[in-house]
C-alpha cells in the first residue's frame, strides 16, 4: 500500500462514507415528493411511487411559509450587508490605523469571541427588550450586524496587503476613509466574499437569536417556523413529506451558495477558525 | 503636516472606524452578559426592567436552588448535566476520530475524486441544524429508514426519539443486571447514582449521531489544512526508515497534528456543551427529560417558567464549565509537549 497508488479498499471506504453523508439528503428530497402513506410505508426508497408536489403546494399555498421565507431573505440580506461594511471598517482600523486604544479594542474583541453563544440567550432578550426593539425587524437584524470573527478575518487580510499601495494615494491627499473605500477595499475582494458567505450561511441558519428577539408570527423566519412545524404545532399527523419539503427548501439556498463558492468555502473556513 | 497632527488624525479615524462595530458588540454582547449576571443574583420575574427599584438582590439563592436542596429544579439540572456529560463524552472523541480519519483518507495522494469526497463530507456542516433535525426525526422514527436498515441484519430497532431507556441500562438489563440498592440510595445533584450511570437514552444517542454527522466535515477541513502543512518530507523519511503506514501515522504524523488536535478538541468541548437548536427543534427535552441539556433548560426556565434568575444562573454555571474545561485541556496538552 504505497502513498502513490490508492488501493481499491480506500475507494470502497470513501464511497461508503460518502453514501452515509449524502444519502440522508437524497431521502429528504425524495420523501418530499411522496404521499404521506408512502413516506411512512417506504422510508428508504429514492423514487416515489406516486410522484406528487402536494407538500410544496401546501407550503407555498399557505400564508405562513412564504412569510417565513421572506423574513429569512430580508434578515439575511441586511445582516450580510452590515457585516461586510462594519467588519471591514473595524478590521481595517485594527490592521492599519495606529490609534491610541487599538490594543485594548483588540483584546476586547478576543474576549468577546470567547463568550459562548448560549450564555447570551437570556441577556440578549433583556437588552432587546430594554431597547424597545423586541418584535421588530430591528431586533432581528441589528444585534447580528457585526460579528467578531468577521472583523478578525478582515484584519488578517488587510495585514497581508502591502502598505505601499496606500502611500501613493496618501501623497495625493486622500483621507483615511477614501483610502479604505477606494484603494484597499477593492483589493480585499477574496476576504469580502468570505464574509458574505459566512454571514449568509450564519444568518440564514440562525435559530436561537430569532427565538429570543420576537414572538410575532409575522416576524417568524424559516428556522423558527420549520422548528415549530417539526414539533407538530400545526395540526395532527406526522406530515413527513411536508416537513421534509420545508427542510429541503431551507437547504436549497445554502446548497447553491456552497456549490458555487465551494473552493473558497473549503479553504476559508479552516482559516477562519485558526483566526 | 506635522507628526502630531497625523497622530491626532489617526486617533480620530481609528476610533471612527471601530466605533460602530465595537458599539454594537458592546450593546448586544458585553453589556447583556453583565445584565444577566445581575439577573442571576436577583429576584426579577420578567416584568419591567431588571434595574427597577422593586427588583431585589438575593445573593446566591438562584444558584443554591439549582445546585442543592433536592427540589425539582435541582433534579432537572442534575438530569440535564448527566445528559450533556454523556453527549460530550461520546460526541467529542467520535467526531474528532471521524474527522481525522476522513482527512487522512481524503489526503491520500493521487486519489481520484478528492474534491467530490470533501464536498460530500462537508455538506452537512453548512446546512442548518433545524433542517437536519427534521430529517433526523424522519430517519430515526420507529418505522423509519434507520430501523428498516437495522431490520436487514435482524435487529429490532427502538423508537429512537421516543425511547427514554439509557443504553447502558438496556445493555445491563439484557444480561440480567438490575439496580443495586447501593446505587439507588445515593444521590448527586438530585438524581441517583444509578440514574447517572444509565448512559445516554436512545433519544440522546440519535442526537449524538446527528452531531457527529454535522460537525465531522468542519473538523476534517482543519485536519486537512494541518496535513498539508506537515508536508511530504516527514512521511518520506519514515518510509526510508522502513516504518509501515500505521507506524508513520502514529509516530510521525499524529504528533505534528497536536496543535490542530487541540483546536478541534477545544471547539468540540465548547460546542457540545451548548447543544440547543437540535433539542428545541426535535424533542424539547423529552422523552422523560433524557434529552434535556443545561442550555435548553436555561432557556426553558427563563422563557417558559419565567424563573429568570435561575435560568441566568444555569447559563453562568454552563459558562464556568466551558471555561474550566477549556483551561484544563490547555494545561493537560501543554504538559506533555
Amino acid at each position: 500500500m504505497t502513498a502513490r497508488r490508492p488501493g481499491l479498499w480506500l475507494y470502497a471506504v470513501l464511497v461508503a462514507m460518502a453514501v452515509v453523508y449524502i444519502f440522508p439528503f437524497l431521502i429528504d428530497v425524495a420523501t418530499s415528493f411522496k404521499t404521506e402513506p408512502e413516506a411512512a410505508a417506504n422510508p428508504i426508497s429514492l423514487v416515489p411511487q406516486t410522484f406528487t408536489t402536494a407538500a410544496y403546494e401546501q407550503l407555498f399555498g399557505g400564508d405562513a411559509f412564504p412569510t417565513w421565507f421572506k423574513n429569512s431573505v430580508v434578515v439575511t440580506l441586511f445582516v450580510t450587508a452590515g457585516r461586510v461594511f462594519f467588519d471591514s471598517l473595524a478590521g481595517y482600523a485594527l490592521a492599519r490605523i495606529h490609534f491610541r486604544g487599538r490594543a485594548l479594542m483588540f483584546a476586547i474583541l478576543v474576549a468577546i469571541m470567547a463568550v459562548p453563544n448560549v450564555v447570551l440567550l437570556i441577556p440578549k432578550f433583556l437588552v432587546i427588550n430594554q431597547l424597545g426593539i423586541y418584535n421588530s425587524y430591528a431586533g432581528l437584524i441589528v444585534p447580528l450586524l457585526v460579528d467578531a470573527a468577521g472583523i478578525f478575518i478582515m484584519k488578517n487580510f488587510f495585514e497581508s496587503i502591502p502598505v505601499s499601495v496606500e502611500e501613493q494615494a496618501r501623497i495625493d491627499g486622500a483621507g483615511t476613509f477614501r483610502l479604505f473605500w477606494s484603494v484597499v477595499l477593492p483589493m480585499a475582494r477574496p476576504a469580502l466574499v468570505t464574509i458574505v458567505i459566512l454571514s449568509f450561511q450564519g444568518s440564514w441558519n440562525e435559530l436561537s437569536h430569532f427565538i429570543v428577539a420576537a414572538n410575532d408570527p409575522e416576524l417568524t423566519n424559516l428556522t423558527k417556523g420549520v422548528a415549530s412545524l417539526a414539533s407538530n404545532q400545526l395540526g395532527q399527523g406526522t406530515k413527513y413529506p411536508l416537513k421534509l419539503a420545508a427542510a429541503a427548501v431551507m437547504t436549497i439556498p445554502v446548497a447553491i451558495v456552497f456549490l458555487v463558492f465551494q473552493k473558497r468555502i473549503m479553504n476559508t473556513s479552516s482559516g477562519a477558525v485558526k483566526g | 503636516m506635522t507628526t502630531a497632527s497625523i497622530r491626532r488624525g489617526q486617533n480620530r479615524d481609528g476610533w471612527l472606524f471601530v466605533a460602530p462595530a465595537m458599539l454594537l458588540l458592546a450593546v448586544f454582547l458585553a453589556f447583556p452578559v453583565l445584565m444577566a449576571l445581575w439577573v442571576s443574583v436577583s429576584d426579577w420575574r420578567g416584568v419591567g426592567s431588571p434595574f427597577s427599584g422593586d427588583v431585589g438582590f438575593v445573593g446566591t439563592d438562584n444558584y443554591a436552588n439549582i445546585l442543592t436542596g433536592g427540589s425539582l429544579q435541582q433534579r432537572d439540572f442534575g438530569t440535564a448535566m448527566r445528559n450533556n456529560v454523556y453527549y460530550v463524552l461520546l460526541v467529542v472523541p467520535i467526531q474528532t476520530a471521524v474527522a481525522l480519519g476522513l482527512a487522512v483518507l481524503v489526503h491520500t495522494k493521487a486519489l481520484k475524486g478528492r474534491g467530490f469526497f470533501r464536498t460530500a463530507f462537508y455538506f452537512p456542516s453548512v446546512t442548518s441544524a433545524v433542517a437536519i433535525t427534521v430529517l433526523w426525526l424522519f430517519l430515526f422514527n420507529s418505522t423509519g429508514a434507520v430501523n428498516a436498515m437495522l431490520g436487514w441484519v435482524g435487529i429490532d430497532g427502538p423508537n429512537w426519539f421516543g425511547d427514554a431507556r439509557g443504553i447502558i441500562h438496556t445493555a445491563l438489563g439484557a444480561v440480567g443486571v438490575d439496580a443495586p440498592a447501593a446505587l439507588t440510595d445515593h444521590r448527586a445533584l438530585g438524581i441517583t447514582w444509578w440514574e447517572w450511570l444509565a448512559g445516554p437514552s436512545f433519544a440522546m444517542s440519535a442526537f449524538i449521531l446527528l452531531a457527529v454527522f454535522t460537525t465531522s466535515g468542519t473538523f476534517m477541513l482543519l485536519f486537512i489544512a494541518a496535513l498539508n502543512n506537515v508536508g511530504d518530507e516527514v512521511e518520506e523519511a519514515g518510509m526510508v526508515d522502513g516504518a509501515n503506514a500505521w507506524q508513520r501515522f502514529w509516530h510521525l504524523t499524529l504528533p505534528m497534528l497536536r496543535p490542530t488536535l487541540f483546536t478541534v478538541l477545544t471547539l468540540g468541548l465548547i460546542g457540545t456543551w451548548q447543544v440547543f437548536d437540535q433539542i428545541y427543534t426535535g424533542t424539547q427535552g423529552g422523552p422523560a427529560k433524557t434529552t434535556l441539556t443545561p442550555a435548553y433548560l436555561s432557556f426553558q426556565t427563563s422563557f417558559n417558567s419565567q424563573r429568570w434568575g435561575e435560568g441566568a444562573a444555569i447559563a453562568f454555571i454552563l459558562f464556568a464549565i466551558i471555561v474550566v474545561l477549556t483551561l484544563l485541556q490547555r494545561w493537560a496538552l501543554r504538559e506533555k509537549s
